[in-house]
């Protein structure tokens, strides 16, 4: 099958998420649910189906939804606190940093239906700056899986993992883009592919689109490399670090705000280090209008084509 | 890394076996003269440090006494026993009540808590999970301890174990939502394991409870979230012993400890000055004598 049929196939990762989640649970009894009246929206009707009484729901109280996991935790159990992302992240953000960051509670953070995932539902359901509040925390990882293979990958590695992580699971349905076999380790992104004359650091729905723009660049005879970060805490700074050394510019990309998410860590870290022509393709300060998913990923440039512009756009001011 | 005194360790089992075996009014005696202990050595703490919560300390310390040396099954050689009892200190800002009280115990050596607040020292301004052995939680900010006590509760529920969780707040605490939010949780798993301790001292940093945003009718409030009210003195170490011993119903048990911010210092009880206000050396020396009689 070619890359393009490939890329036809769109995929629900919180089929993914939930599936793994059951199958982790089957083989462990310390694995409990925890949501907030988002059985549904979780997709964790199937979990609880199976495990009716290892699923906790505290109703609609956010605050109490992280206290009883880093509780659960306590106990020695391993909850999967779910929630759609805004209302976790934003509501029970101290309740992230003090119960659960602070007092290294192991507790996997779900956040549910990300970034723009609610589209018309408006700002307020925008989950755009849950990556700028959690890279504040401290001894949080921030993890961002791009396709259902890493959306796996990740749910057992936070299972694994003895301290706490928030997982941002998409909703957006993407195309398969991680090979079969691909290692998933803290902190370590993941070459999609080799390219000396650009670089493109994507993380989650931006990595199909990242490697989109690569295809069209090629075609241009632009060699991109294609980097996808899944850890967007802690960074592969090494990594980043060799783009910044070896091609021409970064391009980042992410369906979050730019002012303190992936494009943020890689700004401050080159900035320091290694400084690098850097396009950072993400939200600006700004509310959305009014529109659809896919209407705002354009409104705000977050399509192949803006990253593919934003990499001419570093090629022709390298040639300067 | 904070470690078990052993020798305190030791001690502290074989008072807590003693105590184990008497009546809360024959226990009474013994945990008043550990508290009024603790209330020196907290005192002195505070002193030293230039800073702590010395009103609220002494409002809630007869009732971390009581919990630690006569009903909690904890081990400080092993802080983290899975089937041991919990307390979680909610109103976190009371920190040196129960560095006291965990020194108390042996979870670490006494002279430990001569580094109250200094640069470096595991023992903060407010007491963190990973560096002080004993704590379950970290807390400070108000109205997180309530949730992880549920949660905690949770557990032992969905293990069959027969461990109980202890969550002692503050009651200008009980001004944070999140209380609330985690008191229809208990009640609604039947959290009968939990036990919620109000230290009700009428006090927050600024003024009384009721000036500042009502609490009363309080027992009212709790029992019709779903909650089986006691209310004692939460200076009497009898009272207080009987109303955490007294197995509950199905319902979680919420003990609503009548208290004095300052208790023991007659020139600090009921003021709120007296909230974070740090003794002078000659303050210190009063009180000293008044906490000796």
């Amino acid at each position: 099958m070619s890359q393009q049929a490939q890329a036809a196939v769109l995929h629900d990762c919180r089929k993914t998420f939930a599936d793994t989640l059951i199958a982790l649970a089957r083989e462990d009894e310390r694995i409990v649910a925890v949501c907030n009246d988002s059985v549904g929206s979780s997709n964790l009707t199937g979990f609880k189906a199976e495990f009716p009484d290892r699923m906790v729901n505290v109703g609609i109280a956010e605050q109490d939804l992280v206290g009883v996991g880093a509780g659960l935790a306590n106990g020695g159990l391993i909850p999967f606190v779910s929630a759609a992302a805004p209302f976790l992240t934003g509501r029970a953000l101290e309740q992230i940093k003090a119960d659960i960051a602070y007092s290294q509670a192991r507790v996997v953070l779900c956040g549910q239906s990300p970034g723009f995932s609610y589209g018309e539902l408006g700002p307020t359901h925008h989950s755009i700056e849950d990556l700028s509040w959690l890279r504040a925390v401290a001894d949080l990882p921030v993890i961002v899986p791009a396709d259902p293979l890493q959306t796996a990958q990740a749910v057992r590695w936070a299972a694994a993992n003895p301290g706490p992580c928030y997982l941002r699971i998409p909703r957006t349905p993407v195309p398969d883009v991680t090979p079969p076999g691909s290692p998933f380790q803290q902190g370590k992104a993941l070459r999609l592919t080799d390219g000396d004359d650009v670089t493109l650091i994507a993380t989650g729905t931006m990595v199909s689109r990242a490697l989109q723009a690569a295809e069209s660049l090629r075609a241009e005879g632009i060699a991109a490399r294609v980097l996808n970060v899944a850890f967007v805490e802690p960074l592969d700074t090494a990594s980043v670090l060799q783009a910044a050394a070896e091609t021409k510019g970064i391009v980042v990309a992410e369906e979050a705000t730019v002012t303190g998410g992936l494009g943020a860590a890689v700004a401050a870290l080159t900035a320091q280090h290694r400084p690098a022509h850097l396009r950072l393709l993400g939200v600006p300060r700004a509310f959305a209008p009014t529109g659809s998913t896919a209407f705002l990923l354009e409104y705000f440039g977050l399509t192949a084509v803006d990253i593919a512009a934003a990499a001419r756009d570093i090629m022709a001011h390298a040639r300067q | 890394m904070l470690s078990v005194d052993h020798e305190q360790a030791l001690r502290f089992r074989g008072e807590r076996a003693r105590l184990e075996g008497l009546s809360p009014g024959q226990a009474a005696p013994m945990l008043r003269e550990i508290a009024q202990q603790l209330r020196r050595d907290d005192l002195r703490m505070i002193h030293r440090a230039r800073l702590g919560h010395i009103g609220g300390d002494y409002s809630v310390i007869d009732i971390l006494v009581t919990l630690y040396a006569a009903v909690l099954h904890v081990d400080p050689a092993d802080p983290l026993a899975p089937e041991r009892d919990r307390l979680v200190l909610s109103k976190g800002h009371t920190a040196g009540a129960l560095y006291a009280t965990l020194a108390y115990c042996g979870f670490f050596p006494r002279r430990e808590l001569e580094t109250f607040a200094e640069a470096g020292s595991p023992l903060n301004g407010h007491p963190n999970r990973v560096k002080v052995p004993g704590v379950e939680t970290s807390t400070g900010p108000l109205g997180h301890g309530f949730p992880v006590a549920v949660g905690i509760a949770l557990s032992a529920r969905l293990q069959r174990s027969h461990r109980r969780t202890f969550v002692v707040l503050g009651d200008g605490e009980l001004q944070e939502g999140s209380n609330w939010e985690a008191a229809m949780t208990a009640a609604h798993y039947g959290l009968s394991s939990l036990f919620a301790v109000v230290d009700r001292n009428r006090l927050q940093q600024g003024a009384r409870t009721e000036e500042t945003k009502a609490l009363e009718p309080l027992a009212d409030k709790w029992a019709s979230f779903g909650w089986e009210v006691r209310e004692v003195d939460g200076h009497d170490h009898a009272q207080l012993l009987d109303s955490f011993r007294r197995q509950g119903t199905a319902r979680p048990v919420c003990v609503i400890a009548h208290t004095v911010k300052g208790k023991g210092v007659s020139f600090m009880e009921d003021r709120v000055e007296w909230h974070h206000k740090v003794p002078s050396d000659e303050e210190l020396e009063l009180a000293l004598r008044e906490l000796s009689a």
